[in-house]
C-alpha cells in the first residue's frame, strides 16, 4: 500500500524533482520568515512590559505603529508576494522540446491514466499508476468525469484541481527512481479518502523497456480478437483460462477492456496490465491473488459506495480462477 | 451519560452493580490456554497484517480498514477448535496456513500469502493475542 501522507520524512518535506524542490522552498521560507517576526512581535512585547521606560515610551508611541505595523509588514508581504508568484510561476512554464503528456481522469473514486503519443493520440491505457522516466518532464493533462478531484503527488509537485468540462495542466518531474504515493486532493465524495495512485519514476532505460514491453502486449493483442496469444500463455494454467471465460461470461467484461479479448467495456479502469500494478482498488490495497479476490467478490466492503459492484454470487473456486487470469495480465 | 448522578442519588444501585459485577466475573474462569505473544511480535503481525491485506477478506479485530465480509472473522483464535476446520490450532500451523494454505490444506480457497516466514509467525502470533471475550 502506498502512503502519500505518511512517512519519515514527510513527503512534502522531501521533494523528488525540481517541481517538488520549488514548492518546498517556498514553504520553508514562509516558515522561517514566519519565525523571524514572531520573535520580533515577542521580543517587541516584553521590551514593552519589562523593559526600560525610554524603549517602553518609543513602543508606545504613534511612530512605532507606523513602523512596525504598516511599513515593516508592507514591505515584507509585498516583497513575498512578488517572490512567491514569481516562483510559481515558473511550476507552469511552457517546457521546451522533449515532453512527455499523461491524461490523467480523476472519477470517483480512481484516476483513469492514458499515456498520449503524437498528436495527442492514447497510446497507452492504465489506471491508478503513472510511470515515468527519471529527468524527462511530464506534462499531465488532468481531467475528471463527474466532479472536482485534485491531482497531488507531495514528492512531484503541488496540488492541481481536477475540474469538469476544463482540462488543466501539470509539470512534474523526478531527478531519482523511486515509487512515490498520490491522493485525491479535493474531497469528492464518500471514498475521497481511498482514492490514491502511485508515480513510479524509472531510469531512462528502463523505463524504455517497460514502455516497449507495454506496447508490444498491445501489438500483439491487436490482431483479431481472443488470439491464440492469450490462450497459449495461459493454457499452462487451465484455472486461468476458466477465469478468462469467467470474467466474459459473468459481466466483466461490460465495465472493463482487456485488450486482445472481447472485453471492451470503459467504464471502469482498463485491466490490461492490471496483473503488474503495485495497488488494487486505487492505490489502497497491495496488489495479489488473495487482494484480487477479496475485490472481486466484496469490493463493497473494502471501498463502500465504489461503482463496482460485490460479486459475491461466484463461488470461492470462480473467484479464484479470475482473479488467476487477471493476474496474469501484466 | 453520566452514570455516577445515579450511583451518588441511590447507593443501593451502586451496591447492586457492585454484586452484579462480582458475579460476571465470577462467570468464567481466564483462558488459561490462551498464549499471551510478546508485545513487539504481535505489534510486528498487525503490521504484516495491514501491509499484506489480509483485511479484504477478514474482520480483524485492532484493523481499522478494512473489513472484508468475504472470509471468516479472525476474532479470538485462542477459542477455535480446528483451524479452517481441520488442522489443530497451534501457532506453527497457523503460520504455515497463512503462508500456503492450499499446500496446508488442499482444496482451501484461501490463496497463498506474499508473507515472509517471520511475517507469517508474526502474524500468528497477533492473532492468538486478540481477545475474544
Amino acid at each position: 500500500m502506498i502512503d502519500a501522507l505518511w512517512g519519515w520524512p514527510p513527503p512534502v518535506l522531501d521533494p523528488a524533482g525540481p517541481y517538488a524542490a520549488k514548492v518546498t522552498t517556498l514553504a520553508w521560507s514562509l516558515f522561517a520568515l514566519g519565525v523571524i517576526v514572531t520573535l520580533v512581535v515577542i521580543a517587541a512585547l516584553w521590551a514593552a512590559i519589562k523593559g526600560p521606560p525610554r524603549v517602553q515610551a518609543m513602543l508606545g508611541g504613534e511612530r512605532a505603529i507606523w513602523i512596525g505595523g504598516v511599513a515593516f509588514p508592507g514591505v515584507v508581504l509585498t516583497a513575498l508576494l512578488i517572490w512567491g508568484l514569481t516562483l510559481t510561476a515558473t511550476l507552469t512554464d511552457p517546457i521546451e522540446g522533449d515532453e512527455m503528456r499523461i491524461r490523467v481522469t480523476g472519477e470517483m473514486w480512481w484516476f483513469r491514466v492514458q499515456y498520449l503519443g503524437d498528436q495527442g493520440r492514447v497510446i497507452m491505457e492504465d489506471a491508478n499508476e503513472i510511470h515515468i522516466p527519471v529527468g524527462r518532464p511530464v506534462v499531465l493533462e488532468l481531467e475528471s468525469a463527474d466532479v472536482i478531484h485534485s491531482f497531488w503527488v507531495p514528492h512531484l509537485s503541488g496540488k492541481k484541481d481536477m475540474i469538469p468540462g476544463r482540462r488543466t495542466l501539470l509539470l512534474v518531474e523526478a531527478d531519482r527512481p523511486g515509487e512515490f504515493g498520490g491522493v485525491c486532493a479535493e474531497y469528492c465524495g464518500a471514498q475521497h479518502a481511498l482514492m490514491g495512485f502511485v508515480a513510479v519514476a524509472h531510469e531512462p532505460a528502463a523505463w524504455n523497456d517497460w514502455r516497449d514491453a507495454r506496447l508490444a502486449r498491445i501489438a500483439a493483442a491487436d490482431g483479431p480478437r481472443g488470439t491464440d496469444l492469450d490462450m497459449a500463455r495461459t493454457a499452462a494454467a487451465g484455472d486461468a483460462a476458466r477465469g478468462r471465460n469467467l470474467f466474459m461470461d459473468v459481466g466483466c467484461a461490460a465495465c472493463h477492456r482487456v485488450a486482445g479479448t472481447d472485453a471492451n467495456g470503459l467504464a471502469g479502469p482498463d485491466l490490461t496490465h492490471v496483473g503488474s500494478r503495485r495497488t488494487l482498488g486505487a492505490g489502497i490495497l497491495p496488489n495479489h491473488l488473495g487482494t484480487m479476490m477479496g475485490w472481486i467478490g466484496d469490493s463493497q466492503s473494502i471501498k463502500p459506495g465504489n461503482r463496482m459492484p460485490s460479486y459475491d454470487m461466484l463461488s470461492a473456486g470462480e473467484l479464484e480462477a479470475i482473479a488467476l487470469w487477471l493476474e496474469q495480465q501484466k | 451519560m453520566d452514570m455516577g448522578h445515579i450511583y451518588r442519588r441511590a447507593p443501593l444501585a451502586r451496591a447492586m452493580a457492585l454484586m452484579a459485577c462480582a458475579c460476571l466475573s465470577a462467570c468464567k474462569d481466564p483462558v488459561q490456554t490462551r498464549r499471551e505473544p510478546a508485545a513487539e511480535t504481535a505489534a510486528r503481525g498487525l503490521i504484516a497484517i495491514r501491509d499484506a491485506g489480509c483485511g479484504s477478506c477478514h474482520e480483524i479485530p485492532g484493523l481499522d480498514w478494512p473489513k472484508g465480509r468475504l472470509a471468516p472473522s479472525l476474532n479470538g483464535f485462542d477459542d477455535v477448535g480446528l483451524i479452517a476446520g481441520q488442522l489443530p490450532n497451534r501457532p506453527e500451523v497457523l503460520a504455515a496456513f497463512i503462508r500456503n494454505a492450499p499446500l496446508v490444506k488442499p482444496g482451501s480457497t484461501m490463496p497463498p500469502m506474499p508473507v515472509t516466514r517471520q511475517e507469517a509467525r508474526d502474524i500468528a502470533s497477533y492473532l492468538y493475542g486478540i481477545d475474544h471475550d
